[in-house]
């Protein structure tokens, strides 16, 4: 009992942590960026410099917005918040995952889309509306793909709870499983269309013509901002973590103990570091795609899921 | 059979069977005619890698002379000859139209399945530690197969053929440890006098119809008159605009 209060207790440090490190993560893959394309780089703080900023902002709010233009901030946040609860980040055991399995976190994601692409219609400005289009466009090629990993991992760990996944995984040693390889390069590419990366969508353009996620929020302003960037930067550590627990999540703490804990933190903070920098240098190397090309772009991650879950009957004879 | 269980040559040996099969998929989607053969010659590579390995694991040593044969005809001397071919024919840099091509994708999806589904009966006969990659050479030949009826230009049929041939030599070094020397020593060689007669063959393809792109040659045209079939496709384009 005592220990299950302790799991429970961990698990809400762990959302917190998670909740705070996330700007650090866009600050640190900022900086890697800057450094890379040999500009001056801003402080790895600097996300909760502007954050900070954006909460202390006045709002200017359009006349015709309706109920739906001010409660969407708070929902993405609160679909985010409910996301990273289930995902183990320095602890395996996490008893919420017990109650939202990796089908619900997918769920979580389409519900905070679905309210962005609302809110970018009811204002009734052609940006808001094109942005809700293409986001819904890209979000309809990429949540197939999504699931279709999520099944590939789940086929092998006989779970889709992730906490019991991880653990499958962290016991079963290192394995040159093809299944897992292809899942992990489908999960990169549909994190990057997810998460409004290089090449689908750039998050640092000006150009409203080329946008897809910021065309749709253009409109919000102050706290609201604040709250819709930061769910971003969430959104992007959630998909970093997905991706390390599923193919490499040794060092991650297995029992509540302070020095397994520590481990797993220094660990998990070291691999995020890594991911930021595989991040940034696939973004420098490759140029923005048009947006008629991101079908194809994800149709081949989907065509990898499939892949992957096809060499797990083929090859691993199903085990 | 239980993979967690397999030593770790066995698993290599699958991993790279599986990579062999995201090459041919690579070539489906892959447009540019250089990156074409480069991921032809890496699918070499990964086959090679593949016969090598089972030779390690069966002890079987005439897969070594195997393995060097596809390393040298498909890595070496097979892409370096489309390499010199592409470049005197100034295509290096082309890009295809594909038509469909998400559709093709999923149609080579369903291709290995359908091979899985042809596959299981051996496997559930044999007995050797690499039967699950029988289905694997299938869908590698039938992927081939697909790639030459989708392309219309003919270097990339010329590379689905290759790619054909790879599969079939990898399905009788995975289901049989291996053909015959003297079988594979000539197959080896038919091929490689059909990479040079299919450079013959494309000059001649490009001085007699002015193209290789294979779709071109179902206009008819006669020789001494002006109207070729480029100017024929351009003719109702401007008709529409006018």
């Amino acid at each position: 009992m005592d220990s299950e209060l302790s799991f429970w207790a961990l698990a809400v440090t762990q959302t917190l942590l998670f909740v705070a490190a996330a700007p650090l993560l866009a600050g640190w893959v900022q900086r890697v960026k800057c450094h890379l394309q040999n500009r001056a780089a801003p402080a790895v703080w600097q996300p909760y410099r502007d954050l900070a900023k954006l909460l202390g902002k006045q709002m200017v709010i359009a006349h015709n917005a309706s109920w739906l233009f001010r409660a969407t901030p708070y929902i993405v946040f609160g679909a985010m918040l409910l996301a990273c609860t289930v995902v183990p980040l320095i602890v395996v055991h996490v008893p919420t995952a017990a109650i939202a399995d990796v089908i619900v976190l997918v769920g979580f994601f389409s519900l905070a889309r679905f309210f962005t692409a609302l809110a970018g219609l009811d204002i009734g400005t052609a940006f808001g509306g094109m942005g809700a289009s293409r986001e819904m466009m890209v979000a309809a090629l990429a949540e197939p793909a999504m699931l279709m990993v999520v099944f590939t991992f789940s086929m092998t760990a006989h779970t889709t709870n992730l906490s019991v996944a991880t653990a499958y995984i962290l016991n079963q040693g290192l394995l040159l499983r093809p299944s897992f390889l292809f899942a992990l390069l489908a999960l990169a590419m549909v994190a990057v269309a997810e998460a409004s990366r290089i090449p689908v969508d750039n998050p640092a353009t000006h150009l409203e013509l080329t946008m897809l996620h910021e065309a749709m929020i253009l409109e919000y302003g102050g706290r609201h901002l604040a709250l819709i960037e930061w769910a971003s930067q969430i959104k992007l550590m959630i998909y970093a973590v997905l991706l390390i627990n599923f193919t490499f999540p040794w060092g991650i703490a297995s029992e509540p103990t302070m020095t397994a804990l520590a481990t797993g933190l220094v660990v998990v903070t070291a691999k995020l570091m890594l991911i930021g920098v595989v991040l940034v240098v696939w973004e420098t190397v490759m140029a923005k795609m048009r947006l008629f090309r991101v079908p194809q772009f994800l149709g081949f991650a989907f065509m990898l899921a499939v892949l992957g879950m096809l060499t797990h009957v083929m090859l691993e004879g199903g085990n | 059979m239980d993979f967690a269980n397999l030593g770790l040559f066995n698993q290599a040996i699958i991993l790279f069977a599986a990579l062999a099969l995201l090459t041919s998929f690579l070539m489906l989607a892959q447009a540019r005619m250089l990156p074409l053969i480069f991921t032809f010659a890496w699918q070499g590579f990964l086959l090679a890698t593949v016969t090598v390995l089972v030779a390690i694991v069966t002890g079987h040593s005439d897969l070594y002379v195997s393995a060097l044969l596809t390393f040298a005809l498909k890595v070496i001397v097979i892409p370096w000859l489309l390499y010199r071919l592409s470049v005197r024919l100034e295509m290096q840099y082309n890009a295809e139209e594909i038509a469909h091509p998400s559709l093709l994708l999923i149609a080579g999806v369903v291709l290995v399945i359908f091979s899985y589904f042809v596959a299981k009966s051996i496997i559930n006969l044999s007995g050797l530690a690499t039967r699950n990659i029988i289905a694997v050479s299938i869908a590698i030949e039938l992927l081939g197969m697909l790639l030459m009826c989708v392309r219309k230009s003919a270097v990339a049929q010329v590379i689905g053929f290759m790619s054909m041939e790879s599969g079939i030599f990898f399905a009788a070094s995975v289901s049989a440890y291996g053909m015959p020397l003297i079988v594979e020593l000539g197959v080896a060689f038919d091929i490689l006098v059909a990479s040079i007669l299919f450079g013959v063959f494309f000059f001649h393809l490009r001085d007699s119809f002015g193209s290789l792109d294979v779709g071109q040659y179902n206009h008819l045209s006669e020789a001494n008159e002006t109207d070729t079939p480029d100017d024929r496709a351009t003719v109702p384009a401007t008709g529409g605009h006018a």
